[in-house]
């Protein structure tokens, strides 16, 4: 196990048709999880996050710089529950492209449907769903593909303010009961800071990674908690936002 | 095993589930459409009428309304007989479409040096003149169902194959790289996510063919040397000075696609009732 280990890494993208036109989206990002922590990654839009994340999937290769990670699953900003399948066959898709067959798949996804509070919707499709229950069983998916790491792209950023603290406090639930580690990519500072063993905060693009705070508060953790506000202004203050 | 909290429960009523949105497009309501329809139809036929009796059009040229109406009655049987020849040309020749073409695109999807050495060919397949073709196909197939259908099927093929090309490249990118970390394979991205997001192309290709094959099956009977069907009628009609009649062949062809167009509608509704959805994500 060596979790996840990004190393000076540039990654560059080619406009397609105009030639010269370069965006570098990376230049010199570092990136260390260790197996079992949860790393928050916050930067401003287009800085680079989930280029990161699809280098820690292995979805890209690195133009330079070297990147190591156990495998890992994405979990992208939407949660691409496909609309004819059921709930439960949307989360037991993770077994099923693996090749266990339908009936073995929904007997493993149905006790994640007990923990996760979505029993009775076991058959509802996901335009019946809330966006918290969409996102739920896009979770349950990203569980069940069974991989030591998580790569969480933004997951609560489409949700309600109310529903997405909802969403927090049940991930971090989750977390602490199903260890896994994560690269948790968020814009939303005081989510790193409620959810992360550590946030790395990345520069405007190209993205680096340009300061680190360790958290190492007790959990859970509440917004209104004087430390996690205190966090909440440094890492601002990297971000170089006004504070 | 420990229970996570239910956000769903109350008194958090913030995860109810949405009450479900019923089909995406906005519609007057199926009444006043077909009021509409009617209304539309009736001003027609009546300016129709009119210009027959008082504008002295050889009957020949242009029959009345009510002469179309009374062969529409007094030939039905001969209409009815005729009409199941037809139809039965265009749903066999659209189910061979439809087959080929749904197979035809899934292979152009999955290989790309296919869909550029055969997509242009099958673009110009589209400009074949079936009048001319059409005899030579006899010679070669004989006077039967075969020529019929090759002509149908190959141009209702060409809807269907581009419409469902069209909704297998429309699957989203992201999901192919979710899939991708999920370890599945190019066949189960396929079978699992690819294929049934094609249907809703398959549906709105059939539509569009449904229209095209009811006239491929006229010319098929016309230019195919035919002895019977819709379209064969009304060859036999005008030379006989039964313009009525051909008139009213027209009108049962137009029926038939309607009620055809219909059918596959309603077919599209309850077999991929989420095409019409709200779209997956709504996140943004
Ligand atoms: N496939 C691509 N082709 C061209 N440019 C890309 C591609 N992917 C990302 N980019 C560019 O790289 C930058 C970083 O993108 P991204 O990683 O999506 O940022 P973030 O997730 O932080 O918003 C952006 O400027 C984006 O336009
Ligand atoms: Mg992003």
């Amino acid at each position: 196990m060596e979790g996840v280990r990004v190393d000076g890494v540039e990654r560059v993208f080619r406009a397609r048709g105009r030639r010269g036109v370069e965006v570098v989206a990376l230049h010199g990002m570092d990136l260390r999880a260790a197996p079992g922590e949860i790393v928050a990654v916050v930067g401003a839009s287009g800085c680079g996050k989930s280029t990161l994340l699809e280098l820690v999937c292995g979805l890209q290769a690195p133009d330079a710089g070297t990147v190591a990670a156990d495998p890992a699953v994405l979990m992208p900003q939407r949660d691409l529950l496909l609309p004819w399948a059921s709930a439960l066959d949307n989360a037991a898709l993770a077994l099923r492209v693996r090749g266990v067959p339908a009936r073995r798949a929904r007997v493993e996804a149905v006790p994640w449907f007990e923990r996760f509070g979505l029993s009775g919707f076991e058959d509802a499709r996901p335009a019946a769903l809330s966006g918290g229950m969409r996102q739920r069983v896009a979770f349950v998916r990203t569980l069940l593909a069974g991989k030591p790491v998580l790569a969480l792209d933004e997951p609560f950023a489409a949700l309600d303010a109310l529903t997405r603290q909802e969403m927090q406090g049940w991930l971090a639930r989750v977390l602490a009961e199903e260890p896994r580690t994560v690269v948790l990519v968020t814009h939303d500072v005081e989510e790193a800071v409620v959810l992360a063993d550590r946030v790395v905060v990345m520069s405007p693009r190209p993205g680096r990674a340009v300061a680190e705070l360790e958290v190492g508060l007790a959990r859970p953790r509440h917004r209104t908690d004087v430390a996690v506000v205190a966090l909440r202004e440094r890492a601002l203050e990297a971000l170089g936002a006004p504070a | 095993m420990t229970r996570f909290g239910r956000i769903g429960d109350p008194p958090a009523t913030l995860s109810v589930p949405r009450p479900r949105r019923r089909g995406g497009r906005r519609r007057p309501s199926g009444l006043l459409g077909a009021l509409g329809t009617a209304a539309i139809l009736l001003a027609l036929l009546g300016a129709w009428e009119l210009y027959a009796q008082v504008g002295g059009v050889d009957p020949l040229i242009l029959p009345a309304p009510h002469q179309v109406a009374s062969s529409l009655w007094l030939d039905r049987s001969l209409l009815w007989d005729n009409l199941r020849v037809t139809a039965g040309e265009v749903l066999l020749g659209i189910l061979v479409a439809g087959v080929a073409g749904f197979a035809c695109a899934v292979a152009l999807h999955v290989s790309l040096a296919l869909r550029r050495s055969t997509y242009p060919l099958l673009v110009a397949s589209q400009t074949i003149p079936i009048p001319l073709v059409a005899p030579l196909l006899v010679v070669w197939l004989g006077f039967g169902l075969g020529p019929k259908l090759v002509i149908i099927g190959l141009i209702s093929f060409f809807p269907i194959v581009v419409t469902t090309l069209d909704a297998l490249a429309r699957v989203d990118p992201e999901q192919l790289k979710l899939l991708r970390t999920l370890d599945a394979s190019r066949w189960r991205i396929l079978r699992h996510v690819e294929l049934p997001a094609a249907l809703p192309g398959l549906f709105s290709g059939a539509k569009v063919a449904v229209a095209v094959a009811v006239i491929g099956a006229v010319f098929a009977e016309v230019f195919g040397g035919s002895s019977s069907g819709l379209g064969n009628l009304v060859q036999q009609a005008i030379p006989n000075l039964r313009t009525d009649r051909a008139y009213a062949a027209v009108l049962i062809l137009s029926a038939f696609a309607i009620v055809l167009f219909g059918l596959l509608t309603l077919a599209e509704r309850l077999l991929v009732p989420w095409a019409h959805e709200s779209p997956n994500g709504r996140n943004r």
